[in-house]
């Protein structure tokens, strides 16, 4: 790693203002950010560690909705009563991100900015149709995964909570890579108030909706609706893993099992 | 006196002794120790898998914080360094010997794959080390890469050594070429199977690391490094490279974490360190991080083949006629060029009467890392073909791949058996191995369970492979008439102490094996010494003799028997000891497990009483006898050993994604006599998930530019505790008839015998889809191709 | 340079790090405790699995200013004083689960913290999946796997010494 200012900010007002320097980035439990940085991918200027920000930290049910704070670690997700009755797809999902230590010290909030296209909360995240709280905004998720590791933050901007619509089902199902364990395809399905709704991971360069399948589940919740639905393979992720042919004919396989677990 | 507890000697499974200190974080490994003023190293490496180098410029580097020195490859040429030696010569098919360009230490004219030492930054930490390392510019021209085989062999290819013709090290061949002709021309059916063998990446889980010292003082230099072989690295170094005396040289392989060949290698860093601590007179460390063992540990296998195989109209086998490629790399490592020849070819009668073989092998350079031995080394890529080609010819003989195998079998009462292929078999029972492992399989069982699952919607297959290995490498002689540049002999060392408890300095590296417990059973079944009373001290030319180290699955049948020598040394010492402190004819004495006695009668002394003797020898022979019990043997093997057995594997594919799970796996393996159990078990089960990752999970990719795509654990599947299936294992003994222990080698079996039968069992899986050839890794993505394009067939 | 104070099985330490000094570095080079290995870099094998305030941790992938004030255990934490092992490292022991031994202390560290977070006892698959992080070179995982279930009976109280592996 390159050497860089380590700064542990109490206050998110203070996080943002340490934001402020365009090299400066924030660090929460660190599993994407420090593996880059110790390959030098990165030479950030200052880090700002937000784990000290007590505002950021809990899960609650406000309304029709569960309110994750930006710095729940994955395993208190999988692990939280409150997400498990409301919306077990998403402590499922959360029991399945990485590894147990990953779980131990990954955050939502750390996953959802980043937006690695392999990664799994941002699938649940579009698929549930949820609303990004910022330092500064309210975000919908339609709105804030904008391409590869790209999304509608500002440099300083803070994610600081997400509030996930409690749908009437939901589910998940993912293909790993078998060397990376990330996700090589993933499908996220949910039948909201707002409609169905179905994201895909892993597969493309950015999460994204699958509005056939989308078509499909709202004329009728069923494994059968989604197993004739084909994803293009077009402008679908390719590499020594997998075709972009496979990834899409997984992208159909798990919407499969994604309705099944839904029920 | 202290009689031996009998569960402790050969056959128990003793606990391990090394586990107290590995399981307390007491492991001494080479990045463990630190001393007084080390610096740090970090290697600049080539980014291009060939390039000529038209400068390097340090200056920049040599200001930054914490830099000691900046070498490069023109400093070394300047000190007048040698490269790194190579063990083993090869002659073509015309007698002339194999092309052995020169492999510099670090490059200083040309780079020739990524990862290419370039230069060493040395500062007072690993990350100012980096830093300056990143702040050295080369200046490279680059060049067209030959990254694969097919491209370096192609006309007009890049030539990657000056003066070696079409990238060609060697074209070598063994066998009767006109006798196989003839046998084939009468053949009633002649099946014939392509074949790749994957490329892979060893990753031992401890990455390479070396700590060089110079004490000026006495002048001595000392290297800690992660080595199978610390004699062989100080022969190789001080000789060949940094010409520095051996008295003058002290090579330490301390704890080592894992090695599976990758560590036999006299590497770069090695030199680099010392040399640098030389000249610096400061300790210098380096440890490689993954992503450069990923591009500078040797990989291994990377094989091209056609098998043709010819039969009789009963299934006999009556010839076998195989052309293969073989990846070098860049340079020649260590041991690559034998791994290709002599420890695969010989391999090719496997388990049967194959009365004549002809293998011709082209060794190939490519700009790629260097390839060498890893597990099994030639015999996994032997086994594969011959275990993939018997179950091609099953199928097209329409006789039962089991029966098929019978037919062929050399049989018990034919040993010694002389093969086509140089090698004479001393024992085995190819027949009981397969019938136990049917059994403890279930094969018959078997279509049952595939009408299960396929009513669960999975494809479900079985597989076997009865293989044969020759390990306990092996008679100096024998391997120097066909080009090794050592012998392969081991040194034992006994040392009885004057109170009874023992040190044993062995020649063999314990990287994992378990050495300090299995070698302490055979003193304590031999000597009668408890285990707790034996000491075992490897890994260091300080301490130990000599020795040719671990590898080869050599450490019990050669290194072992060094020790049972020494002990006879012991034994027949001490009975003169004992005659005389009796009062009886030498001749008299028996000696069985701690205690000599007159024979016939209770007079009796024990070990102890000898030592002490020994010793003190106040009432001692001594003008005939020198005091002191210490014995050092050397043995030379006469033979190599032969395990065999069979494996079996049952697999279940997921036809909508292509996964393959492994559901069950079998071994039944003759490794000779087994000291422990329990160790003997651990390694095959663990020879057995390397074999189930190349032939499920791993695999080196090298894009065209020669760029490594699988370059770390992100991208290089490495087998998981989930990937992975319970694993039955089970022996059954026949012994080598030529050590004194009767011991074969359990170290490789595992990963020679399972690849095809994994292999075999996926393509049983897939029987309805017209499987033939398919290229390990069987990845789901391949998988669904398959299935895919099955269906598609059928469509259409 | 950045100050760090944290308790190191049992020990407080106070320490200068830079920024980037990882946790394991401080607790190899300057603390010296080098049970916790480093065996990649992507943060996958494991080998440097540590408990901070009870919870594995890959000790390469922290920060050792973000362990500030935490309570850290190592592999050289786990056995009493008077030298007697934890379950997990006896049945380690008893059923040959380790060969090499480096990649040991990170699975000791993580085996420990997936039987105390399933206290209801574990399937085999549940262990081998728990294992995702750990990667072993030597033992195939059978035996580790093993050893896992035999400790987990001990560390839950259902039996009160790690059962005998078959011979």
């Amino acid at each position: 790693m390159y050497d860089f200012a380590y700064h542990k900010p109490a206050t998110v007002a203070d996080a943002v203002k340490l934001l402020a320097d365009p090299d400066a980035k924030a660090i929460s439990g660190g599993h994407t950010l420090l593996p880059a940085l110790k390959h030098r991918l990165n030479k950030p200027s200052a880090l700002v560690d937000l784990s000290g920000i007590a505002e950021l930290k809990g899960i609650r049910k406000v309304g029709n909705a569960i309110v994750i704070g930006a710095l729940t670690r994955h395993v208190e997700v999988a692990t939280s009563a409150e997400v498990k009755a409301a919306i077990p797809a998403l402590a499922y999902m959360a029991d399945h991100i990485g590894d147990v230590q990953v779980r131990n010290r990954g955050t939502m909030g750390g996953s959802v900015s980043n937006n690695d296209p392999a990664a799994d909360y941002p699938a649940a995240v579009l698929g549930l149709g949820a609303t990004i709280h910022t330092s500064s905004r309210k975000i919908a998720a339609d709105d804030f995964f904008l391409g590869m590791f790209t999304t509608a933050l500002e440099p300083s901007e803070i994610l600081t909570a997400i509030e996930f619509p409690i749908p009437e089902k939901a589910g998940y199902a993912k293909m790993k890579n078998p060397a990376s364990r990330y996700v090589m395809a993933g499908v996220f399905v949910a039948k909201t108030a707002g409609g169905v709704r179905v994201a895909v991971n892993g597969a493309g360069p950015c999460v994204f909706r699958q509005a056939d399948m989308e078509a499909a589940l709202a004329a009728n919740w069923s494994v059968d609706a989604v197993a004739g639905v084909k994803q293009a393979a077009d402008d679908l992720n390719s590499d020594i893993h997998g075709s972009a042919e496979y990834r899409a004919h997984l992208v159909t396989v798990m919407a499969k099992r994604a309705v099944a677990a839904a029920g | 006196m202290n009689v031996v507890a009998p569960f402790e000697g050969i056959g128990a499974s003793v606990r391990r002794k090394e586990d107290f200190r590995f399981l307390q974080g007491r492991g001494a490994y080479t990045d463990d120790f630190n001393r007084q003023g080390q610096l740090h190293a970090w290697i600049v490496r080539s980014p291009h898998a060939h390039a000529r180098i038209r400068g390097v410029d340090t200056a920049a580097a040599a200001k930054m914080p914490g830099v000691v020195a900046v070498f490069t490859g023109a400093d070394m040429a300047k000190d007048a360094l040698g490269g790194l030696p190579c063990g083993w010569q090869i002659h073509n098919k015309d007698g002339s010997p194999m092309a052995e360009p020169p492999h510099p230490v670090m490059a200083a004219e040309k780079v020739r794959h990524v990862g290419d030492p370039v230069a060493v930054a040395i500062a007072a930490t690993r990350e100012q080390a980096r830093d300056a390392a990143e702040a050295v510019i080369v200046d490279y021209e680059v060049l067209p890469a030959a990254a694969t085989m097919e491209a370096a062999l192609k006309p007009g290819a890049p030539v990657i050594h000056d003066g070696v013709a079409n990238n060609l090290c060697y074209d070598w061949h063994i066998g009767d070429k006109a006798v196989l002709d003839q046998a084939f021309a009468g053949a009633a059916k002649v099946v014939s199977l392509d074949l790749v063998n994957n490329r892979l990446i060893p990753n031992a889980m401890e990455p390479r690391a070396a700590l060089g010292e110079f004490d000026r003082t006495t002048g001595e230099y000392t290297l800690h490094t992660t080595s199978q072989n610390p004699h062989v690295i100080r022969l190789l170094m001080g000789a060949n490279v940094l010409h520095i005396p051996e008295s003058k040289l002290r090579v330490v392989a301390p704890d080592v974490g894992g090695g599976f060949g990758s560590k036999i290698y006299h590497y770069a860093e090695e030199a680099i360190v010392t040399w640098s601590a030389g000249k610096l007179a400061r300790p210098v460390k380096w440890t490689a991080d993954r992503t450069e063992s990923f591009m500078s540990d040797a990989h291994g296998r990377d094989h091209v083949s056609k098998a043709e195989l010819a039969l009789d109209a009963n299934g006999k086998i009556l010839g076998l006629r195989v052309h293969t490629y073989a990846n070098m790399g860049a340079y020649l490592s260590t041991f690559a060029p034998c791994v290709p020849t002599y420890l695969y070819a010989t391999l090719l009668a496997g388990t049967y009467t194959t009365p004549v073989i002809y293998c011709e092998v082209k060794a190939v350079f490519t700009n790629t890392v260097p390839v060498d031995a890893y597990r099994g080394a030639g015999r996994p890529e032997a086994t594969f073909l011959l275990e993939r080609l018997m179950d091609v010819a099953a199928k097209e003989t329409g006789i039962d791949r089991i029966e098929l195998r019978r037919r062929n079998f050399i049989q018990p009462d034919q040993f010694p058996y002389q093969t086509p292929v140089a090698l004479q078999y001393d024992s085995g029972n190819y027949q009981a191995t397969l019938d136990q492992a049917l059994a403890a399989a279930d094969w018959a069982g078997f279509e049952a369970r595939r009408a299960e699952a396929a009513r669960q919607g999975k494809l479900r297959g079985i597989g076997c492979s009865t293989y044969l290995e020759a390990c306990g490498i092996a008679p100096s002689a024998v391997v120097g008439s066909l080009g090794a540049r050592a012998g392969l002999y081991e040194v034992g060392t006994i040392r009885v102490h004057p109170t009874g408890s023992v040190t044993v300095l062995t020649g063999a590296h314990s990287h994992g094996q378990g050495h300090e417990t299995t070698f302490a059973q055979l003193v304590a079944d031999k000597l009668g010494v408890p285990v707790s009373q034996v000491d075992i001290v490897h890994g260091d030319t300080a301490k130990v003799p000599f020795g040719m180290g671990t590898y080869g699955s050599r450490s019990l049948a050669v290194g072992g028997s060094a020790m049972m020598k020494a002990m006879d040394k012991i034994i027949a010492k001490g009975k003169r000891i004992a005659a005389h402190l009796m009062e009886a004819s030498v001749d008299d004495i028996e000696f069985d497990r701690g205690t000599f006695r007159v024979a016939g009668t209770d007079k009796t002394k024990a070990l102890v009483d000898i030592s002490v003797a020994a010793y003190v020898p106040h009432n001692y022979p001594i003008d005939e006898l020198e005091p002191g019990l210490e014995e050092t043997a050397f043995y030379d093997p006469k033979n190599f050993t032969y395990p065999g057995g069979c494996h079996i594997a049952e697999v279940e594919i997921d036809p909508d994604t292509g996964k393959v799970s492994m559901v069950n796996f079998t071994a039944v393996d003759d490794v000779g006599r087994v000291i422990n159990p329990m160790i003997v078990e651990g390694q095959v089960q663990g020879g057995i998930a390397q074999g189930i990752g190349q032939a499920l999970l791993e695999t080196c990719i090298y894009d065209a530019d020669g760029q490594l795509l699988s370059g770390s654990m992100m991208d290089y599947t490495m087998p998981r505790a989930d990937d992975l299936p319970p694993v039955g294992v089970a022996t059954h003994t026949t012994l080598c008839t030529h050590n004194p222990l009767g011991v074969k080698g359990c170290g490789e079996v595992g990963a020679i015998g399972s690849p095809p039968a994994v292999i075999n069992a996926v393509v049983d899986a897939l029987r309805d889809y017209g499987v033939r050839t398919l290229d390990m890794p069987a990845t789901p993505a391949k998988i669904w191709q398959i299935i895919n394009g099955g269906r598609r067939q059928a469509a259409e | 340079m950045p100050q760090v104070t944290l308790t190191v099985n049992g020990q407080t330490h106070t320490a200068e790090v830079e920024g980037r000094t990882l946790l394991v570095e401080l607790l190899r080079e300057k603390l010296r405790l080098t049970g916790t290995h480093v065996g990649c870099d992507t943060s996958q094998c494991g080998a440097c699995v540590v408990h901070i305030n009870g919870e594995s941790v890959k000790s390469c992938t922290t920060l050792a200013v973000m362990a500030d004030g935490a309570q850290v255990t190592t592999i050289e934490g786990l056995a009493k004083p008077d030298g007697t092992l934890h379950p997990m490292q006896e049945a380690f022991r008893e059923y040959h689960a380790l060969q090499c031994g480096f990649c040991t202390p990170g699975m000791v560290m993580s085996a420990i913290d997936l039987v105390q977070k399933n206290p209801g006892g574990l399937t085999e698959q549940q262990i081998r999946e728990g294992l995702e992080g750990n990667l072993c070179r030597c033992t195939g995982y059978h035996n580790i796997v093993k050893a896992i279930a035999a400790a987990a009976e001990v560390m839950h109280g259902r039996r009160s010494e790690i059962a005998r592996a078959a011979e």
